[in-house]
């Protein structure tokens, strides 16, 4: 049983009021366009702002513009850490500053990281950002308001949503749900339930009237990307054993080869090695 | 004689001023942070850093392990006078890695957390933990020259000091200390590989196979040889100490084998999933496979295998130069050029990533150098005599 949070296309008004409670919760302002920030707002031909997540934003709607079955469509997709059930960026990390918690959120820890930037690679959801421009660099990105969890509250994301188009419960629960949305309207949906099976499932679940590729969402297959990283490393002992002693009975029989050779030419020298 | 002697201070005057650059460039990098001295971004957050010092800078130090495992392992006594330049170069290769993870980490300074916490599901966690075991096998492997090099010195303390205990000590592990060497090769090699076995759906199916480890491990011993020969030619012509033609052939004509092995493989893999059809279709990405494979691959098998070139010294050079670009291409194309980006994000790297690269380089380009003027590199065998 853990948390999870099912994210409607069908609901969703890109208000982006979701947005703005992450970065107040968050205490990510910097980058929001004022004078005392030094940060202008840019005309980039599209509602959508900021352009990209980053180390100050950790959430953000994209606006998709397309013809779906001759008919036009504009749809809003929230883009966060999906909370994976099998985190690659929790596989990555060598040293275990992410942690996927029984309770669904995926969290960072500051006093292991290093910096080393797997995380960000590995991640199939491309969302682990980094403090590029600070001497003393972290990765960010959401962490599910862990801390609001802990209190008994919603995310703030979540909380702040007019629409209802974020739900926060149990992720069995959401399924049930999502499937029941789509039952009902299956002309308003398509039938995928995006979370549920990609990369071995996510505590983010995704229901949309249009195929979520076209979203820009990954298409990934229900294995956790993980899984041939697993076997490489599962291999290591074995390797490690099977090297060393493959070299060390090499050695002995040309060592044997070398000295037999030599006490055959009749020479006493003694083997230098 | 005197010209060469003349050019030299030139030459290091010149790497002198590179070390310069780039310390200066480090030190704007660890007050104003990552982003004030390079291109990396969230959408490539690795970049040339990794792909040339991690990923090009260990798999062209392998020639340390392949001719010290060869010499002391396999016996092949014919190949011992490269051996103490191979291993000075595979450590200095691997101090380079240190260095260059120092400026690309982000928090360097807390390095050694990976000795504390551990992951030991995680690629990296074994990377690191190799790289760490291994520097220090190829710092002893490479002690007893500088004990044999101390030994000779006049400076006050030092020659009072005897320094063939040490050595001694160091020379009755040597066996061990070499095959712990050909294992954290072996390990490192490949788990350089098993790291991109993250990324199943940002790296490219031509790329993408869970072989990786096993085929960055083959194209590494390949290349160790011909890093060697690449090495050893170029200090004959700066310091002059010329090495048998049977010993340069005997390394060309192991290297057609292992490339043979490799393609091999690569074959196979791409046949046994379906997807050989991509080295075809999957332009442009297939042009990166076809360069990797024609110049790393399929030419340096064809020339190596003609006697000819192997009896010809600038010929073997030069097809080698062959092997180490075509493993260079292969390196910077799985952890670079055929990995997807996050989409709306652009990479080339900074002029300043460039300078930070080649600062290291010239910083170990110096050590060899002060290393073949103060220390018994090349006359390894009068040295090794005249102790035993």
């Amino acid at each position: 049983m853990s948390t999870a949070v099912l994210f409607d296309a069908n609901r969703c008004i890109a208000c982006r009021g979701c947005q703005a409670a992450c970065k107040q919760w968050n205490e990510n302002d910097e980058d929001i366009p004022t004078e005392e920030n030094g940060v202008l707002s840019k005309n980039r031909g599209s509602y959508e702002n900021p352009p990209q997540l980053s180390a100050r934003t950790w959430t953000r709607i994209r606006f998709t513009e397309l013809e779906e079955n001759g008919k036009f469509q504009w749809v809003f997709t929230k883009l966060q850490c999906m909370h994976c059930e099998h985190p690659a960026c929790v596989a990555a990390c060598p040293v275990g500053a992410l942690q996927k918690t029984p309770e669904g959120p995926v969290v960072y820890d500051d006093t292991k990281c290093f910096g080393c930037r797997y995380c960000m690679l590995a991640c199939p959801f491309g969302i682990p950002t980094f403090q590029w421009d600070s001497p003393i660099p972290w990765i960010r990105k959401c962490n599910f308001c862990v801390d609001r969890l802990g209190a008994g509250l919603e995310p703030a994301c979540v909380q702040t949503c007019p629409t209802n188009a974020l739900e926060m419960g149990e992720r069995d629960e959401l399924i049930a749900e999502a499937r029941r949305r789509i039952e009902t309207s299956p002309d308003k949906y398509v039938n995928h339930i995006y979370g549920e099976k990609e990369a071995g499932g996510t505590s983010w679940l995704y229901i949309s009237p249009v195929p979520f590729e076209k979203l820009g969402l990954p298409t990934l297959g229900p294995e956790p990307v993980t899984v041939d990283a697993e076997r490489a490393i599962g291999a290591v002992p074995p390797v490690l054993l099977g090297v060393a002693a493959a070299m060390t009975g090499i050695y002995w029989i040309f060592k044997r080869r070398d000295k037999i050779g030599r006490e055959k030419a009749g020479e006493k020298e003694e083997v230098t090695k | 004689m005197i010209t060469k002697k003349r050019s030299l201070p030139i030459g290091t005057s010149i790497l002198s001023l590179i070390v310069v650059i780039g310390l200066t460039i480090m030190i704007i990098r660890f007050v104003n942070g990552l982003g004030a001295i390079s291109n990396l971004s969230d959408g490539r957050a690795w970049g040339l850093w990794i792909s040339f010092d991690l990923y090009c800078g260990v798999a062209l130090a392998a020639g340390g392990f392949t001719l010290a495992g060869a010499v002391y392992i396999f016996n092949l006594k014919k190949y011992q006078p490269v051996v103490r330049p191979a291993i000075l170069t595979a450590f200095l290769g691997y101090l380079l890695v240190i260095l260059a993870l120092l400026v690309d980490l982000g928090q360097p300074w807390y390095i050694w957390h990976i000795l504390i916490n551990w992951n030991v599901h995680s690629p990296l966690f074994e990377v690191g933990m190799c790289v760490m075991c291994y520097t220090v096998v190829l710092a002893l492997e490479f002690s007893p020259t500088v004990f044999e090099g101390l030994s000779k010195s006049n400076l006050p303390v030092v020659r009072r000091i005897n320094w063939n205990i040490p050595w001694r000590v160091i020379r009755s592990i040597q066996i061990p200390l070499v095959i712990a060497g050909v294992v954290l090769s072996t390990l490192h090699q490949s788990s350089l590989g098993s790291m991109m076995l993250m990324m199943p759906s940002t790296l490219h199916a031509l790329w993408y196979t869970p072989i990786l480890p096993i085929l960055f491990l083959t194209s590494a011993i390949a290349v160790g040889p011909a890093m060697v020969i690449f090495e050893s030619t170029l200090s004959t012509r700066v310091f002059g100490h010329k090495l048998g033609m049977d010993v340069v052939s005997g390394m060309a004509k192991a290297i057609p084998y292992i490339l043979g092995l490799y393609l091999i493989l690569k074959i196979i893999e791409l046949t046994s999933v379906g997807e050989i059809g991509l080295i075809f279709t999957a332009y442009p990405q297939n042009l990166l496979w076809w360069g990797e494979i024609i110049i790393g691959v399929i030419t340096p098998i064809i020339l190596f295998s003609l006697p000819e070139v192997r009896q010809n010294r600038s010929a073997v050079f030069w097809t080698s130069v062959l092997v180490i670009a075509g493993l260079i291409f292969n390196r910077f194309n799985v952890s670079m050029l055929a990995l997807g980006m996050r989409p709306g994000y652009f990479y080339f790297p900074h002029w300043m990533e460039f300078a930070i690269s080649v600062c290291l380089v010239a910083d170990a380009l110096l050590v060899i150098w002060l290393a073949h003027r103060f220390l018994p590199i090349a006359h390894y065998e009068q040295a090794a005599e005249a102790k035993t």
